[in-house]
């Protein structure tokens, strides 16, 4: 990164020297004459390299009529949430990626490896959802940039604002996690459909919200069914499933695999009524963002986070506060030391079960309304989510909110030192690292390792 | 609707090099998950060392002979280093740890920092000439009857493919009754007693990680070398997850279980999806209902939906003895 802006740098002394000494920011859009903006050059008749269908553009910015490419700047493309890959534009704001096949794909101009005094000019433009990219044609775009507010890069802000999204992706984390965590402490099932809870969360939200077939209400309104529904759906699978799999005295290891066959079931019945493309609420998508502590932050994140830390608060205040959380505890411990000191353990695991629904539906429609609606959504995070838990000690509540902030942030972070692609990667080894050398968990105890 | 071509379909997969691929792999899970008890849902990472082992070698400017054996020593190196942390914790932790191993190896190798070996989401194309420079059948040529056709190319992979399928069978049957497989059944059934009869029980899983890890790598590769192409996302955990369908849809723990699972599970998907497509096509009712990428998907949730009902109401599968199969055992 420092390299870019480096690169970035001596083109901006060679230009615009005399204006070193004073603050960049202000004087840089003093100077610029006509409108400043970053274009991608079209140049489709050139072909593609071998035939191979490609994504490019050039990036360069008007002084003085002039036109000055623009070095450094990242370049991401992705399909239905996965990377496939990236380019640095060169010296000559030239970048290229290339891509698979024929398509539709996501491209997205990293706004922070802009240099200084250039921006977007439009933040809603930052990602272009459909760039569709015609058989054996290379596909060129355009980022429609200018001056802004949020341009320069310091470490300060780099790190702040990476901070800031782990914080989100860890309230998500957080969320889905509690829930997984506390259904493994009552019932010792590891749960892989836990995943399709939380995809299950946005789908409804959606409904509700953004689908021509449902009432339309606002997303606020639409999350309180999509949660209910989500807890509803918890109770149904214990009653209908898991209670008779345990009644019928079938083992822990049995039943994670019904539970994988479950999740598998689950996620492709989504995908056949929901579709296979991402899909974007109504309501909060294209925020412009907030400047807080000087860096910009996009307000649904906040919000996202501090109703995750209030909820999972409560949650804890639930389990140490209540006679319910106090008998959830207890089951967790020993189960049949609690059914013989008249705790009703049948009814306690069902309010696992709706409290492990909501949470996750809740965790859905947070992660959905923060990027998009996608079958698979929930199974792409259900690996960090094991690593959250695993991470705070699997069956441990407080484990599982530590343990889904501490993942959420590290994934987010790495990204200062790793390409963003391997992102989930490094969430991933941490899990690794963790049962190397803690196997139970920040916050659990040697025992339930086995 | 002609259920002749549905059923030629079904039946012309099912006798398919992928197949027998499918069974290569089951069989080596079938070592691992069958008779050691041990649940790796990471077996897709052994698929890809040994695919990726041997294109990178070839793209490298090595022969495809080596490139396959350094696709069996990666996954072997690959099960060793999964194996040394992992097999003292839980079996739980085992399944979340292998599949996070295999998902961080999808990435790494799909990753653009690995490009210049792997070439990212591309894959590496057209390393498996050598082999098909063996073929005697010529590969225009068509073999069968009426109909139900096979390439000359694609007979030479299946007769390969099935020829695999024998040797890794009858080397599970030598293994399984030998000592050395009497001791991993019993670390399947009580790893303490195992382990107080002297036995190290650790080693005993570690050796049936690695050689299952070698037959699972022989699979990717077959599996590559037949379509000759490796892509980082034909290595999702959904395949491990298939495979399980398959070992204990055939019966976990017993010699040919992996593959009759193979085979009556190639011959079910690929026939219904084969008739959904023909609904799709035929039946106002049915693609009034459903598109045809919706026709596709259904077999998806019925695997599933399959996965569920074998665990619950016959976990030894079709071939299976209730005896052998003990996943909950100490």
């Amino acid at each position: 990164m420092v390299t870019k802006i480096q690169r970035w740098s001596a083109f901006h002394r060679a230009k615009l020297g005399r204006l070193h000494s004073h603050p960049v920011r202000k004087k840089f859009s003093r100077l610029i004459l006509g409108s400043l903006f970053v274009l991608v050059l079209v140049a489709a008749s050139a072909p593609a390299l071998a035939a191979g269908e490609a994504i490019k553009g050039r990036l360069f910015v008007t002084i003085e009529a002039e036109r000055e490419p623009v070095a450094g700047v990242v370049i991401e493309v992705t399909r239905d949430g996965t990377a496939i890959g990236s380019d640095i534009s060169a010296e000559d704001g030239r970048w290229q990626v290339p891509v698979p096949e024929s398509g539709t794909y996501e491209v997205r101009l990293d706004p922070s490896t802009l240099p200084e005094g250039l921006a977007l000019t439009d933040p809603n433009r930052q990602v272009l959802p459909a760039v569709t990219v015609a058989e054996g044609k290379t596909k060129v775009v355009l980022f429609p940039l200018g001056e802004g507010l949020t341009s320069s890069v310091s470490t300060y802000e780099r790190v702040a604002t990476l901070f800031v999204a782990g914080l989100k992706l860890g309230a998500v984390i957080a969320l889905s996690a509690v829930g997984l965590s506390l259904i493994y402490a009552v019932t010792g099932l590891v749960n892989f459909a836990h995943a399709e809870m939380v995809t299950l969360g946005a789908v409804l939200a959606y409904y509700f919200h953004t689908s021509s077939a449902g009432p339309r209400w606002p997303l606020l309104v639409a999350g309180v069914p999509a949660i209910l529904l989500g807890a509803a759906f918890g109770w149904a699978q214990d009653r209908a499933l898991w209670r008779p799999l345990r009644v019928r005295g079938m083992g822990v290891i049995s039943m994670m695999v019904v539970s994988i066959g479950l999740s598998f079931a689950l996620r492709h019945i989504i995908l056949v009524l929901f579709g296979g493309q991402r899909r974007l609420y109504r309501d909060f998508t294209g925020q412009s963002p907030l400047e807080i502590l000087g860096i910009p932050v996009v307000p649904k994140h906040i919000v996202t986070i501090i109703v995750a830390i209030l909820v999972l608060g409560a949650v804890g205040l639930f389990l140490q506060k209540t006679k319910v959380g106090t008998a959830l505890r207890a089951v967790s411990d020993d189960p049949d030391l609690s059914e013989s000191s008249g705790i009703n353990v049948n009814r306690v695991i069902s309010l696992t079960w709706i409290l492990a629904g909501g949470l996750a539906a809740l965790g859905g429609a947070f992660f959905a309304a923060n990027e998009a609606v996608q079958w698979d959504m929930g199974f792409r995070l259900l690996l960090l989510i094991f690593a959250a838990v695993v991470l705070g000690g699997l069956g441990t509540a407080y484990g599982a909110m530590l343990g889904g902030f501490v993942v959420g942030i590290t994934v987010e972070m790495s990204t200062l030192f790793v390409a963003s692609e391997l992102k989930a990667a490094v969430g991933l080894a941490l899990l690794i690292v963790m049962l190397l050398v803690r196997p139970q968990g920040l916050l659990g105890q040697r025992e339930r390792i086995g | 609707m002609d259920f002749t071509l549905i059923l030629r379909d079904g039946f012309l997969a099912m006798i398919g090099p992928v197949t027998a691929a499918y069974a290569i792999s089951a069989i080596s899970l079938n070592l691992q998950f069958g008779y050691t008890g041990l649940l790796n849902f990471g077996q897709v990472s052994f698929m890809l060392a040994g695919a990726y082992g041997t294109a990178i070698t070839v793209d490298l400017g090595g022969s495809l002979w080596l490139g396959i054996g350094v696709g069996i020593l990666t996954a072997v190196l690959l099960g060793l280093l999964l194996g040394l942390p992992t097999l003292r914790l839980r079996s739980d932790y085992l399944a979340i740890t292998t599949i996070a191993v295999a998902e961080v190896l999808r990435l790494v190798v799909r990753s653009s920092w690995a490009e210049p070996f792997t070439n990212g989401v591309f894959g590496i194309q057209g390393f498996a000439s050598a082999f098909f420079d063996l073929n005697p059948f010529p590969g225009g040529e068509t073999y069968g009857v009426g109909s139900w056709l096979v390439t000359g190319r694609r007979l030479w992979v299946m007769i390969v493919g099935w020829t695999l399928v024998m040797i890794f069978v009858f080397l599970t049957r030598r293994l399984i009754r030998s000592p050395w497989g009497r001791v991993l059944r019993a670390v399947r059934e009580d790893e303490d007693a195992t382990s107080s009869l002297g036995k190290d029980v650790f080693g005993y899983k570690l050796q049936s990680l690695m050689l299952g890890g070698a037959i699972g790598a022989v699979s990717g590769i077959l599996l590559a070398v037949e379509q000759q192409n490796v892509t980082p996302d034909a290595y999702l955990p959904n395949v491990t997850f298939i495979l399980y369908v398959v070992v204990i849809l055939g019966g976990a723990g017993t010699i040919l279980g992996p593959v009759i699972g193979a085979l009556v599970f190639q011959f079910l998907f690929f026939t219904f999806d084969a008739l959904m497509a023909s609904a799709q096509s035929d039946v106002d009712v049915v693609a009034n209902l459903l598109s045809p990428a919706q026709a596709g998907q259904i077999k998806m949730v019925l695997v599933g939906i399959g996965l569920m009902v074998l665990m619950i109401y016959r976990p030894q599968g079709l071939a299976g003895d209730p005896s052998e199969v003990s996943l909950d055992a100490r």
